[in-house]
């Protein structure tokens, strides 16, 4: 470790110093002779100059792009490598998202689910990015990513499941709101509720990572919003895996809005992307509506992140078409022709169609016969799970505490058990309540 | 042996028998950490398991409990519990439900340790007790440990568990985060050790309160530094013919009702003596949990909590002496319990 740190100090050093000599040979700025200070490197001037930008023309920071608006590569583009096979992948991830969001979010409007969110006009960022990552890279989301797992072959059932709350619920025994997904085996820590928690735990998994021997092979890779990015955990999160460095990979969806608060009432500087540079941190800014884009973005992020053992901030740029939750009416705040315009010209699974037909590797029969599979698979799902019980109704006891179970939780157990053989058998409310339980709360009534 | 060293001999042995361990705080590498607990482990184990953080409480608590959730065993170390309320979400939100919410997919064994309480001349902002806090927390573990052996023997009980936890087919596991109460007052404070405390497989299991003093009439639960002046009363008390019973917490959540409920069946009186404030106090806990059990048919006299004054801790040290149970408080309040004073 400390052959390493003094390793990547030195290429620290050297950047610094081949920044300043930059800084010295532009004609307004000072010379050789003023020296630089002590300690900092930073070179020493004569003039009072304040600047504002962390570009070297002092203008905003660009964004990374390599398909336009119909498909095609754009002027000069770094296309990432990708073959049609994993092109045909990537596509028909971007189209299940929305169609299994359409399912749900009616679900959740019959009154059978309490909560959902969408992740309509996010589809490139996040199934790009995910097509990036390594299947065991470890993902820490918000809760707008459940593409991650659609990609990664978490499976339609596993997802409903979840949603529901039933006695398939891998993600947590139903003990979650729905969305709040989690799964050992698909690298994907649970869904923490608190926004931007998640990132300082994401620098912590990194170290964790640097102590085992996934050490140079794996990153963890982070999730957020541009209105996450507020909170105090984002900005110790990046100080984190820079400072005590691990190999953390930022990914920041700046959708435009934080439930109403528009993205420029979240930050006065230029996004989030102006801050890595603070942090010492690689950055990246990157259309994210344009899934290549997205995909070459985070490839390299994730080499850099890896290799040098440190965080990288890629900020996807895009727009989220769909209300923030179910709990929200976004025509309150923002008018349903922005929302139309939007689907329309910018619209990443459609720009991504038009590439891949000028490629030949797409049809429109292709496109029928597609839609009309996930559409049946995603209602096939549903309606498997939908007649399913709830877990076993002792489960509310269970993993408050791993080991021994205190006497606190066990005096809860067994005054409900009481109750329940009390009034379970005869009392009509609970004897119909039980009935949607897995094993019908017999476990209790038998005791 | 002083509570100082009790400590860095826990944290030294489990960091040697398990490598997951590892520390993590402010100035706890280079510096030895603020009270010099952490002292020397740099030295033993190096930069990569005795790690300097900068000066974030909630970021190096959410980094303790994404390492945790990775499967290792940090030991987050606060320079005081006053600075871990910047972390506190961390600690309750995230530390403390996602084993729940997971539905037991992730452990979260993060030990969050540091001093608590009130110390000495350092105002309101930094002395104050978190035990009710804590305990209040379903899913946290909360240690308030008095002497030497409590704290060598309590904070190895946590790693003892923890590593064990590492083998996922162990039936014993103990994936619980668990926040660690000391006092910087006993940090200095030598107690004997018992032959057993010294040996490097010395444990104590959390959720049992010790009897540190066995009497008849009157029972006296205190936590931590309180422990002290409780025993100090006792001994006064016996002077007046008195035999209180000294009962050592431990442990705050789970709190063990039990022993105090054995205890005020055989005294029939029970005073509750800590250094936090009164309302909804650890006192608090014990009182409604007596009322509320078997207990109450035994008691003679109403119970009372003696706590530290219902104030921000005042600086001034005449009024800061006042705002804190001492010894004599408590030798009067047992003596009111048994009706001798008023
Ligand atoms: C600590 C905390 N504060 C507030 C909230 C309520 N809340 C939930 S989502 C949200 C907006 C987040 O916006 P952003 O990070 O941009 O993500 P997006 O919804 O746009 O994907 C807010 C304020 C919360 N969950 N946690
Ligand atoms: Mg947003």
């Amino acid at each position: 470790m400390q052959v390493l740190r003094r390793a990547t100090l030195t290429s620290r050093a050297v950047r610094t110093l081949q920044s300043a000599r930059r800084w010295l040979q532009s004609p307004s700025l000072t010379t050789e002779r003023h020296g630089y200070l002590p300690d900092s490197q930073s070179p020493i001037t004569p003039e009072l100059k304040f600047f504002n930008s962390v570009t070297d023309h002092g203008g905003k920071i660009p964004t990374y792009r390599v398909l336009d608006g119909v498909g095609m590569p754009i002027d000069g583009a770094e296309m990432p490598e990708i073959s049609e096979t994993f092109a045909r992948k990537i596509y028909e991830n971007m189209v299940l998202l929305p169609t299994l969001d359409t399912l749900l979010y009616n679900v959740q409007r019959q009154g059978k689910i309490s909560f959902y969110v969408t992740s309509y006009g996010e589809e490139a960022t996040i199934i790009g990015s995910a097509a990036a990552l390594a299947p065991d890279d470890e993902v820490l989301g918000q809760y707008r990513e459940s593409g991650v797992l659609l990609w990664r072959g978490f499976g339609l059932d596993n997802i409903v499941a979840q949603c529901l709350g039933n006695e398939e619920d891998t993600s947590g025994k139903g003990k979650q709101m729905p969305v709040h997904f989690g799964s050992p085996q698909f690298h994907f820590l649970t869904i923490s509720s608190p926004l931007a928690t998640q990132i300082p735990h994401a620098a912590g998994v990194a170290y964790a990572i640097t102590r085992s021997p996934r050490r140079g092979k794996n990153c963890a890779a982070v999730y957020f919003g541009e209105g996450a990015a507020s909170e105090g955990d984002f900005h110790a999160g990046m100080l984190f895996a820079s400072t005590i460095p691990s190999p953390t990979l930022f990914i920041v969806r700046n959708n435009g809005f934080a439930i109403s608060t528009p993205a420029a009432e979240q930050y006065h500087g230029d996004g989030i992307a102006a801050r890595g540079p603070g942090y010492g941190v690689w950055t990246v800014r990157v259309d994210g509506n344009d899934v290549l884009a997205v995909l070459g973005a985070i490839r390299e992020a994730r080499k850099r992140c890896i290799e040098e053992g440190r965080g990288v901030l890629v900020e996807a740029m895009t727009y989220r078409v769909g209300h923030h939750s179910t709990s929200d009416d976004s025509f309150a705040y923002r008018s349903r022709s922005e929302v139309e315009d939007k689907k329309r010209i910018d619209n990443p699974i459609t720009r991504f169609r038009l590439f891949m037909e000028s490629q030949g590797w797409w049809s429109k029969d292709e496109e029928d016969a597609l839609r009309a599979r996930l559409k049946k698979d995603v209602m096939q799902a549903f309606k498997r799970a939908e007649g399913m019980q709830k877990p076993e109704l002792q489960e509310m006891f269970t993993d408050v505490y791993g080991g021994e179970e205190p006497w606190n939780i066990r005096e809860q157990r067994e005054e409900l058990a009481g109750l329940l053989k009390k009034y379970g058998n005869d009392w009509e409310p609970w004897k119909s309540e039980l009935e949607r339980f897995k094993g019908k709360g017999q476990e209790w009534l038998k005791k | 042996m002083t509570v100082r060293d009790a400590l860095n001999a826990a944290m030294e042995e489990e960091m040697l028998r398990d490598e997951t361990v590892f520390i993590l705080g402010e100035e706890v590498a280079r510096y030895n950490g603020a009270y010099k607990v952490t002292k020397g482990l740099l030295d033993k184990f190096g930069e990569r398991r005795v790690v300097d953080t900068p000066i974030t409480e909630m970021g190096f608590a959410g980094v303790a409990v994404g390492a945790a959730l990775a499967g290792l065993r940090p030991i987050c170390e606060f320079m005081t519990f006053n600075f871990a309320m910047q972390a506190i979400d961390q600690i309750v939100n995230s530390a403390g439900k996602t084993y729940y919410m997971s539905g037991g997919n992730v452990p979260c064994p993060v030990v969050f340790r540091g001093p608590n309480g009130a110390a000495a001349g350092v105002a309101a902002q930094h002395s104050q007790d978190y035990a009710a806090w804590y305990g209040q927390v379903p899913g946290l573990k909360v240690v308030s440990p008095w002497s030497a052996e409590d704290c060598k023997g309590l904070l190895k009980y946590l790693h003892m568990y923890s590593n064990l936890c590492f083998t996922p087919q162990s039936a014993i596991r103990d994936p619980n985060p668990v926040v660690f109460l000391e006092n910087e007052m006993l940090y200095g404070v030598s107690f004997p050790m018992s032959e057993a405390a010294l040996q490097d497989d010395f444990l104590l299991p959390i959720g049992k309160a010790k009897v540190e003093r066995e009497g008849s009439d009157v029972t006296i639960v205190a936590h931590s530094k309180m422990v002290t002046h409780s025993l100090e009363a006792a001994e006064l008390l016996a002077k007046e013919g008195i035999k209180a019973e000294v009962i050592n917490l431990r442990s705050i959540r789970p709190l063990d009702i039990d022993t105090i409920k054995k205890s005020v069946k055989k005294t029939n009186r029970l005073v509750t003596v800590e250094g936090g404030f009164p309302a909804f106090s650890v006192g608090s806990e014990i009182c409604a949990q007596i009322v509320e059990s078997e207990a109450f048919d035994y008691l003679d006299a109403p119970v009372e909590r003696v706590t530290g004054a219902d104030i921000p801790t005042p600086y001034a040290k005449n009024l800061e002496d006042l705002a804190f149970p001492d010894t004599p408080l408590i030798v009067k309040v047992a003596k009111r319990a048994l009706y001798r004073t008023n």
